[in-house]
């Protein structure tokens, strides 16, 4: 029979896979695994963090939705051992599966991360709550370079604060390029279909990979247009025989040495650069996409208190400092800037040179919610 | 309480539960099938045969989808009936219940967790770099239908073997000896015998490894990564990422009909093998 492991290492092990390989859409948003792991953790009182403080009134959990690879797990336990509120963690792969799961209703979730484009969606299908300022002392809206805030603001109100903001570029294992650097997304694809054929993956998730085509045609990252899309179409069904994998889990692969080149975002292109270093963080000279996430709370979240509690602790600079070290994302508030790094803010990953960022775009609402680009995703993924 | 009333106090349990599990939702599908996508996704009514009109857009997903079930259907037959056979016919008692449990162990853990383990044996560093050890290079087995089919294969097993080692369980042992002192040669006897009147547990197993199949999506999507596409993985897109519920209901719909086709024809086809052999029991 099995060998006992201690509860601790346990959790331990499943926090491993929260954070690291069990992560992107395919299987904890779809699945529920994430939210398995948490249940689990939450019914069995054994393996909670008991904490002196317990006896705060913002109840016993807060529910976070976000992105995989994305938190310090020490900044958590912090949390909980200052508030007494366990936190059960889901991480998703894509705004539109969030947006999904709000759409669907009932989603228990108090604190998520929608990306800037997504927030005017929200407000219009009355799915986020205004946020009330004075709970959250610690959000202060000088501290924010306004490029990285103002889509948290819609007709005047603040619905969400700035979480981390970053890049879309792509991650290449320098390794076999014989010595030719990629510089651009016609790089990318090209030699998806010469020297990296079956070695290239491109994310499940229509924002980045039709952008990324319509970028290799020089259009905008953005582009509705039909003629423009057909285009980017036509790509990526060439394409797709070359591709290793169509998925927004990508750190497995690169790590494992099976795929050399994939769509990136900026934290997955620190983290294994950081690890590895022959793999390189490389943003499309073309352009390519400049994001924002946002802490926010849907509508009617169950856990309200907690859920400002949340928000409130995260956006402590010290705090916020400790996330960026742990997940290599920049933020926008220059309190927590302050207290980062020289290395780390002079780091071309985080913050590339002017030129690079300049021909970045930020995504707009029209592109996550255009039905044809999500049909066009489809198409290609059951082709 | 008359003897009607009792009756239908015994059904109602069942009844209340398939009503509001299946029937409601199933005519919720029926109903967004002839709807529209709403501008940001979702649905809105109308009544359009729109959705159905565009099914051949996943032409390839419902192909791969009848392709790949019935293929891990078959394959896990070939491994799961000489396992029960074994079980069955050739342990004896002292060691038939361990190796049972055995069988079922893999089911303690979750099957994401079994698949995950799959993409690393069957990655770069798995058993491609065995193979290279021995100067078999470059063999990609990761993400292509093959690993999804390993994958199915073997999260299905058990669900095979139990049918199967149930049959032949209460097989008549003595009926193997009377072939046998007839003169019959093993594999005749085999043959004549033991596979016809384990027909019932090879049908048993089949359909329940079929049907989950015909639904699956987790495999496809770990051990496919994303290339191998199923329906399952179609309807998952259809609901989560492009939020087109009319259209997924169109496509849920479709998988319906073909699934209550083939079944069906399984059915006749079994129960006729079963006439024909003069065995009545079907399961």
């Amino acid at each position: 029979m099995e060998d006992h492991i201690s509860k601790k290492k346990f959790m331990e092990e499943l926090r491993r896979y929260q954070k690291g390989s069990v992560t992107r859409r395919h299987f904890l948003g779809v699945t529920g695994l994430g939210a398995a792991t948490a249940v689990m953790g939450a019914a069995m009182p054994g393996l909670r963090a008991t904490s002196a403080l317990a006896a705060s009134d913002i109840g016993d959990r807060v529910v976070l939705a976000t992105w995989p690879n994305y938190h310090d797990q020490a900044n958590f336990d912090m949390f909980t051992d200052q508030t007494g509120a366990f936190l059960q963690v889901n991480v998703f792969g894509s705004n539109e599966e969030m947006l999904a799961k709000l759409q669907a209703g009932g989603s228990g979730w108090d604190v998520y991360v929608p990306t800037n484009y997504t927030i005017t969606t929200y407000v219009e299908e009355g799915l986020i709550e205004p946020l009330d300022l004075s709970k959250l002392p610690n959000y202060d809206p000088a501290a924010f370079d306004p490029r990285f805030s103002e889509a948290g603001i819609v007709d005047g109100v603040v619905y969400a604060v700035p979480k981390n903001w970053g890049t879309t570029g792509m991650a290449v294992n320098t390794k076999h390029d014989g010595g030719k650097a990629f510089t651009s997304w016609k790089d990318f694809f090209d030699r998806t279909m010469e020297d990296y054929s079956g070695r290239t993956m491109v994310h499940d998730y229509q924002l980045t990979t039709i952008g990324a085509a319509l970028n290799y045609h020089g259009y905008s990252f953005n582009s509705v247009a039909e003629n423009e899309l057909a285009d980017a179409e036509k790509l990526l069904i060439a394409v797709k025989p070359h591709l290793f994998a169509i998925t927004s889990d990508y750190q497995p692969a690169m790590r494992s040495g099976d795929a050399w080149l994939t769509i990136c975002w900026t934290g997955d292109g620190k983290q294994l650069n950081t690890d590895i270093p022959e793999i390189a963080y490389v943003l499309g000279k073309e352009g390519g996409e400049l994001w924002s996430d946002y802490y926010a709370i849907p509508k009617g979240a169950p856990h309200m208190e907690a859920a400002y509690a949340l928000i409130n602790f995260m956006l402590d600079p010290e705090v916020n400092a400790r996330e960026v070290l742990a997940h290599g994302y920049p933020v926008a508030d220059s309190r927590t800037n302050a207290l980062l790094p020289e290395e780390i803010l002079n780091d071309p990953i985080l913050y590339p040179a002017a030129e690079l960022l300049n021909a970045l775009e930020f995504g707009a609402a029209a592109t996550l919610t255009d039905p044809n680009r999500a049909e066009l995703i489809a198409r290609f993924k059951s082709a | 309480m008359s003897q009607r009333a009792r009756n239908w106090l015994l059904v109602a349990p069942a009844g209340a539960w398939l009503l509001v599990m299946l029937v409601l939702p199933l005519s919720v599908v029926f109903v967004f099938s002839f709807g529209e996508r709403a501008p940001s996704g979702g649905y809105v009514p109308a009544f359009t045969f729109e959705q159905y009109l565009n099914l051949p857009a996943r032409f390839a997903a419902f192909k791969n989808t009848l392709i790949l079930a019935p293929l891990g259907t078959f394959a896990a037959l070939l491994i799961a009936y000489p396992l029960a056979y074994q079980l069955a016919v050739r342990t004896s008692e002292k060691w038939k219940t361990m190796l049972l449990v055995l069988v079922i162990v893999p089911f303690w853990t979750s099957i994401l967790i079994r698949s995950y383990a799959w993409i690393f044996i069957l990655g770069g560093r798995g058993i491609p770099a065995l193979l290279e050890i021995v100067g078999i290079e470059d063999m990609r087995l990761i993400n292509t239908p093959f690993a999804v089919l390993v994958g199915i294969v073997y999260g299905y097993l058990p669900l095979m073997v139990f049918p199967i080692y149930v049959s032949l369980d209460r097989l008549d042992k003595r009926l193997l000896e009377a072939s046998s002192d007839l003169g019959a040669h093993p594999l005749t006897t085999f043959f004549k015998v033991t596979l016809p009147m384990s027909i019932s547990g090879i049908a048993t197993g089949c359909m329940l490894v079929f049907i989950l199949l015909m639904g699956e999506f987790l495999i496809p999507a770990l051990l496919g990564g994303g290339k191998v596409f199923f329906v399952g993985n179609a309807l998952v897109d259809l609901f989560l990422q492009s939020r087109n519920w009319a259209y997924g209901s169109a496509v849920a719909m479709m998988l319906i009909i073909i699934m209550l086709v083939t079944v069906t024809l399984y059915m006749r086809l079994i129960s006729r093998l079963n006439i024909q052999r003069d065995d009545a029991s079907i399961m």
